[in-house]
């Protein structure tokens, strides 16, 4: 066996095409979470006892199972249930629930760090409780969050393989494809592999730059 | 389901106290911190609070703030109820809604000052009257410029809390409090966590408000000379009652009780 450049210039295209799709995937799925992770955060503070429960237990159900079974509930159980969902939809929904679930214990940790009395101070300006979350709380607790939330973002693209067993065709989907075609597996998986890398390290790069630039702006 | 029909709805009258401490009880669990605490404070009135540490003196202005919850008794503030609100004619506790429309009196400063760090000091200054009160921009922004002008941080104005000194917060935070225009400024410990170098700008501030200001202050400190300077009156605490009060010349020149001597005593050891 050995390297093919003909080949590897050859099928290129397609896997550059399927980086987009892996990209989309993960940026729609982060986004998902993002928003989520945040409501299950602040429902797990409600002063509802009944709801802060059911939000944990469902945080805790979605870390302690993993992510492919998730995404095979959604895409081969909710059928079942008249819920009928393409398989992007599917992924979209599965990576971004599971991902909302570590993204509210970021968010958890990142609201608790906040000082006591600013809650205290916020409460001394006759602030609702919306005001103090809105316009104090949160803006002080997401640059402690944001090494974590970064975190997330990287693992999160490196999941969107998961999806390739339901049928969505990023990276690891094409570059079976491929090989099933050629019966040619060490250049499709080794490009996957670069591919990966080259967009991992630079982007745990820029998150730090990101969180450096963050919190400079808001002086903490 | 407490009884508290024996609290008034409301207290009428010209010279109604601003603020009323009645039969106030406060408590963790075992741990009694005010028992049976009343406390009038009338319109104007300046009554700083002194005691021992753990004699519920903090606890006062935290209640009256709204910060902890009373067990037991009704606090008024301008006659109306503030821990509680009528409902079929009798008083009830209070809930969040409630709250809101009372606290809006009332103003507090801390010891740790708490400005918003994410904000500069105008910002800190204009939060409460733009979001809370709903006016301009504009306005909030001209009414906050005039009050840090007033504690002489207008220079500091786009500065953001870190970069400011201990003393220069405090004046902010002051500046912040009365943004909100409060008929009641509590000031809680505000020069204890600061270096002694520039205890004396926070001082100078509150002295000026006094002058100039008919603002209702309670101020809890351990700063005897000051609280003797600017107070009308003052209040001993001690386990969690009022040990004895008076104007400030009687209770520093010739306390009655004898815990009262002791404590006098131990501080000016100190200094």
């Amino acid at each position: 066996m050995e390297w093919k450049w003909e080949f590897t210039w050859e099928i290129l295209p397609r896997l550059v095409v399927a980086t987009g799709n892996t990209l989309v995937a993960a940026g729609a799925g982060y986004a998902i979470a993002i928003v989520l992770g945040l409501v299950l955060a602040l429902a797990q503070r409600a002063p509802s006892r009944v709801l802060t429960f059911i939000v944990r237990e469902f945080v805790e159900f979605i870390r302690s199972t993993p992510l492919i079974l998730q995404i095979f509930f959604v895409f081969y159980v909710a059928p079942q249930f008249g819920i009928r969902l393409s398989p992007w939809v599917s992924g979209m929904i599965a990576i971004g629930l599971h991902y909302s679930a570590y993204l509210s214990e970021v968010y958890r940790g990142g609201i608790e760090s906040v000082a006591k009395g600013q809650w205290e101070a916020a409460t001394a300006l006759n602030m609702t409780a919306l005001q103090k979350y809105r316009r104090i709380i949160i803006p002080q607790s997401i640059p402690p969050a944001l090494a974590g939330m970064g975190n997330y973002l990287v693992g999160i693209f490196k999941d969107t393989p998961m999806l390739s067993v339901i049928g969505v065709a990023e990276l690891i989907h094409t570059a079976n494809a491929i090989g099933a075609e050629h019966y040619r597996f060490l250049e499709p998986y080794t490009l996957v592999g670069i591919i990966f890398l080259a967009i991992s390290l630079p982007a745990a790069g820029f998150i730090r730059l990101f969180e450096i630039y963050v919190r400079r702006k808001i002086r903490l | 389901m407490q009884d508290f029909s024996k609290f008034p709805l409301e207290i009428k009258g010209k010279n109604r106290p601003m603020v009323s401490f009645k039969k106030v009880r406060k408590a963790y669990g075992e741990l009694v911190v005010l028992d049976n605490l009343d406390l009038d404070v009338a319109a104007g009135e300046m009554v700083s609070i002194i005691g021992p540490s753990g004699s519920g003196k903090t606890t006062v202005l935290r209640m009256l703030m709204t910060l902890e919850k009373i067990n037991d008794g009704v606090i008024y503030v301008d006659g109306q109820p503030l821990t509680h609100m009528p409902k079929d004619d009798k008083l009830v506790w209070a809930n969040q809604r409630y709250l809101r429309t009372r606290r809006a009196d009332i103003g507090m400063c801390f010891q740790h000052f708490n400005l918003f760090p994410h904000m500069t000091a105008l910002e800190n200054c204009m939060e409460g009257p733009v979001q809370v009160l709903r006016i301009s921009k504009q306005d909030a922004r001209a009414r906050s410029e005039e009050l840090l002008e007033m504690v002489g941080m207008i220079d500091k104005k786009d500065e953001h809390p870190s970069r400011l000194s201990g003393g220069q917060q405090q004046r902010v935070a002051i500046a912040r409090a009365l943004a909100m225009r409060p008929k009641v400024m509590l000031f809680d410990e505000v020069t204890s966590a600061l270096d002694p170098e520039v205890i004396g700008e926070v001082t100078h501030v509150i002295r000026k408000l006094v002058a100039a200001h008919n603002l209702t202050m309670l101020m809890v400190t351990h700063q005897m000379g000051f609280a003797r300077d600017i107070s009308d009156r003052v209040c001993f605490f001690y386990g969690g009652q009022i040990e004895e009060q008076g104007p400030p010349a009687e209770l520093f020149g010739n306390p009655k009780k004898t815990r009262t001597q002791q404590f006098l005593s131990a501080v000016r050891e100190a200094i």
